[in-house]
C-alpha cells in the first residue's frame, strides 16, 4: 500500500541485529549436534574428530527403543484425540452462537499459563487418592491437557478462514450434516488437522515437566534422557539421541507451521 | 452433524419426547455448540479443576509419617508465612524470572520489530524460523545450555583454547545468571509472536500522519509505535513469567544451590523429602502469588495506559 515512503527503506543495523538474533537463537540448540559427532567422550574443543561410534551405540541400547516406543504411543494417541476435540471444539466455537463462549476458550487455553509444574502435581495428587497406579496412561492424561489448547489454537484459524456460506450452499444442495462436514468442512481444514496433529505429537514426544510426576516404570524418551544426565560418561550417546531427537522435531514442526498456515496467507494479503 | 446421533427407534408413543428433545437440539444453536465443546470441557475440568480442588484439599492436611493426617488445618500455610526459607525462595524464583522476562522482551522486540515493519517478502519464513527452536524438546534446550556453560564446556574451553583464560571461568554454570540466560533464550518465542502480532496489527498511515506533523523516528516510535505495542508487551511479560515461576528443569540442571527455585522445592516435597501435603501447599501459594501479582502489574499498566490518553 505504501511504497516509496520511509517504513519500505531498509534499516541497516535492524538487519544485522535480527541475523544476530536468529543466530544466536539457533546456534545452543546446533551444539548437540555438532558434538554428537565429536571422537571424544569429553563435550569441549577443541574437536576431536569424526566420529558415528556414539550414533552406533545407541543402536544396540534396548531401553532407548523401549522409551522411544512409548513415546511413540503416547504421542500417537495424545495427537489424535486432542485434534479430534479441537476440530470438534473449533467448529462449535466459530459456528455456533454460545453464551459464554470467551469463558470456555479461556478455560480451554489455561495451561498454557500456568506453570507445568501445578499441573503435574495436581494430577499426581488426584490420580494417587483414586488410586490409579501410574503408567503410560497418565502419562498420556497429562500431555492432552497441555496439548488441546495448541489443538483448538491451531485449528479456530482455519475455522474462522472459511466462509460459512459453502456449508449453507452444500445444506441448500440436500446434503445432511454429516455429509456437508465430511465432503466441505473437513477437506477445507484438512491442513489445520495435519497441522494440528504434527504439533501435538511433538509437545507430547518432548513433554518432559507432566512426564517427571506421571510416569510409572515405562519411561517415556525425556525421561530416560534425564535419567542418563546423572552419568559424564553417558554424555555423548544423549547428545546423539538428543540430535536424532532435534532432527525430527525440527522436520514435523516446519511441515506444520507450513501447512497450519497454508493458504491462508494467500487469501489474506 | 450431532442431531443425527440422537434418533432412537423407540416406539410410537415414546418416540414424542424424543423428538422434541431433536427439534430443541435443532432450533437452540447454544445447545448443539455446548454439546459439542463438552467433551473438551469435560476432560479440562477432569483434567484442571478436579485435581486444583484436591491440591487445595491436600494443601490443609498435614504430614504424619509415611502417611497424611487428614484434619483440615492451615499449619503449612503458617509455616510457609512464618519460616524465611520460603519467602526467601518465592522472592528469588520471581526475581529471576522477572529479570529473565524483562530481558527477553527487551530483547526480541527489535526483532518483532523488524519482522513487523521492514520484512515483505517471506513473512511467514521469518515467523517460522523465530519460532522453530521452540517446539523442540525444552529439556534439550536445557541441556545444550548446560553443554556451552559448562566448567568444561563450549565458552570455557573454547577461551582456554584462544588463550583468552587460563582458568575456566567457574561463575558460568550453577548460578542465578546461568539460570537466566537459559530462560530467557529458551522463552523467546512466546516473546516475538506477542509483540510481532502488536506491531503487525499498528496502522501504518498513523505512522504517516505523525511523520507529516513534523515527528522524527525517534518520537515517532515513543509516541505511536510504542503505546500501540503495549497489549503485545503486556502479554508476553505474562506468558514468559508465569510459566518461568514454576520452572524447574532450568535451574535443576544449570542453578546449583544458588539458583534453586521453588519449583525445585515443590518437586522436592513430592519427591526425596515425601510431604505432599506441604508440596500442595507451596503450589497454591505460588499460584496465589502468581495472581497477585499479575493483577497488580495489570492495574499499574492500565493506569499508565489512562495517563498516557
Amino acid at each position: 500500500m505504501s511504497d516509496g515512503t520511509y517504513i519500505r527503506r531498509p534499516n541497516r543495523p535492524l538487519q544485522i541485529y535480527a541475523v544476530i538474533f536468529l543466530i544466536v537463537l539457533y546456534v545452543p540448540v546446533l551444539f548437540i549436534p555438532m558434538f554428537s559427532f565429536n571422537d571424544s567422550i569429553y563435550v569441549r574443543f577443541p574437536l576431536q574428530g569424526f566420529t558415528l561410534q556414539w550414533y552406533g551405540e545407541l543402536w544396540t541400547r534396548e531401553p532407548v527403543w523401549n522409551a522411544l516406543w512409548n513415546s511413540v504411543k503416547v504421542g500417537l494417541v495424545v495427537s489424535v484425540i486432542s485434534t479430534v476435540l479441537g476440530v470438534v471444539a473449533a467448529r462449535a466455537i466459530t459456528r455456533y452462537r454460545i453464551p459464554g463462549k470467551g469463558t470456555m476458550v479461556t478455560f480451554i487455553m489455561m495451561p498454557l499459563v500456568i506453570p507445568g509444574i501445578i499441573f503435574g502435581v495436581a494430577l499426581l495428587v488426584l490420580l494417587s487418592r483414586m488410586g490409579v497406579p501410574l503408567s503410560l496412561y497418565t502419562v498420556g492424561l497429562g500431555h492432552l491437557i497441555i496439548c488441546l489448547p495448541f489443538g483448538v489454537a491451531t485449528l479456530l484459524p482455519r475455522f474462522e478462514g472459511f466462509d460459512p456460506s459453502m456449508e449453507e450452499a452444500s445444506a441448500d444442495l440436500g446434503e445432511n450434516g454429516w455429509w456437508t462436514f465430511w465432503r466441505v468442512t473437513f477437506p477445507m481444514v484438512f491442513p489445520g488437522v495435519v497441522a494440528s496433529l504434527l504439533l501435538t505429537f511433538t509437545i507430547s514426544f518432548d513433554e518432559f515437566i507432566m512426564a517427571f510426576f506421571l510416569t510409572g516404570t515405562d519411561p517415556t524418551l525425556p525421561m530416560y534422557i534425564w535419567g542418563q544426565l546423572r552419568f559424564p560418561q553417558e554424555f555423548p550417546s544423549v547428545l546423539a539421541l538428543s540430535a536424532l531427537i532435534l532432527f525430527v522435531s525440527f522436520f514435523l514442526v516446519f511441515v506444520a507451521q507450513r501447512l497450519g498456515r497454508a493458504g491462508l496467507d494467500n487469501g489474506n494479503t | 452433524m450431532t442431531e443425527t446421533s440422537v434418533q432412537t427407534s423407540a416406539a410410537e408413543p415414546a418416540a414424542k419426547p424424543v423428538s422434541r428433545l431433536e427439534r430443541l437440539l435443532y432450533r437452540s444453536e447454544a445447545l448443539r455448540g455446548y454439546l459439542l465443546m463438552s467433551p473438551t470441557l469435560l476432560i479440562m475440568t477432569i483434567g484442571i479443576i478436579v485435581p486444583f480442588l484436591i491440591l487445595v484439599t491436600m494443601s490443609l492436611w498435614t504430614r504424619d509419617g509415611f502417611s497424611f493426617d487428614a484434619t483440615l488445618t492451615i499449619a503449612n500455610y503458617l509455616r510457609v508465612w512464618n519460616e524465611p526459607i520460603f519467602g526467601a525462595l518465592l522472592r528469588r524464583s520471581f526475581w529471576i524470572s522477572g529479570v529473565a522476562t524483562v530481558a527477553t522482551v527487551v530483547l526480541c522486540y527489535p526483532m518483532a520489530y523488524y519482522v513487523a515493519f521492514h520484512v515483505h517478502r517471506n513473512k511467514m519464513m521469518w515467523i517460522i524460523l523465530m519460532t522453530l527452536p521452540f517446539w523442540t524438546s525444552y529439556l534439550l534446550r536445557v541441556f545444550a545450555w548446560k553443554v556451552i556453560l559448562g566448567y568444561e564446556g563450549v565458552i570455557n574451553s573454547g577461551l582456554q583454547g584462544l588463550g583468552m583464560i587460563e582458568e575456566p571461568l567457574s561463575f558460568l554454570l550453577y548460578s542465578k545468571s546461568a539460570v537466566i540466560i537459559t530462560l530467557a533464550h529458551a522463552w523467546a518465542a512466546f516473546a516475538i509472536l506477542p509483540l510481532y502480532v502488536s506491531l503487525e496489527k499498528i496502522d501504518k498511515s498513523l505512522l504517516e500522519a505523525a511523520t507529516d506533523l513534523g515527528d522524527g523516528p525517534v518520537a515517532r516510535f515513543w509516541r505511536i509505535t510504542f503505546p500501540l505495542s503495549m497489549p503485545g508487551i503486556i502479554a508476553a511479560s505474562f506468558l514468559i513469567f508465569i510459566p518461568t515461576t514454576g520452572d524447574y528443569i532450568t535451574p535443576a540442571l544449570l542453578g546449583g544451590p544458588d539458583g534453586a527455585m521453588i519449583g525445585n522445592f515443590i518437586q522436592l516435597q513430592f519427591g526425596a523429602v515425601n510431604n505432599w501435603p506441604m508440596g500442595a501447599t507451596l503450589s497454591i501459594v505460588l499460584m496465589l502469588w502468581i495472581a497477585a501479582i499479575a493483577l497488580v502489574f495489570l492495574f499499574i499498566t492500565r493506569q499508565a495506559e489512562r495517563r498516557v490518553s
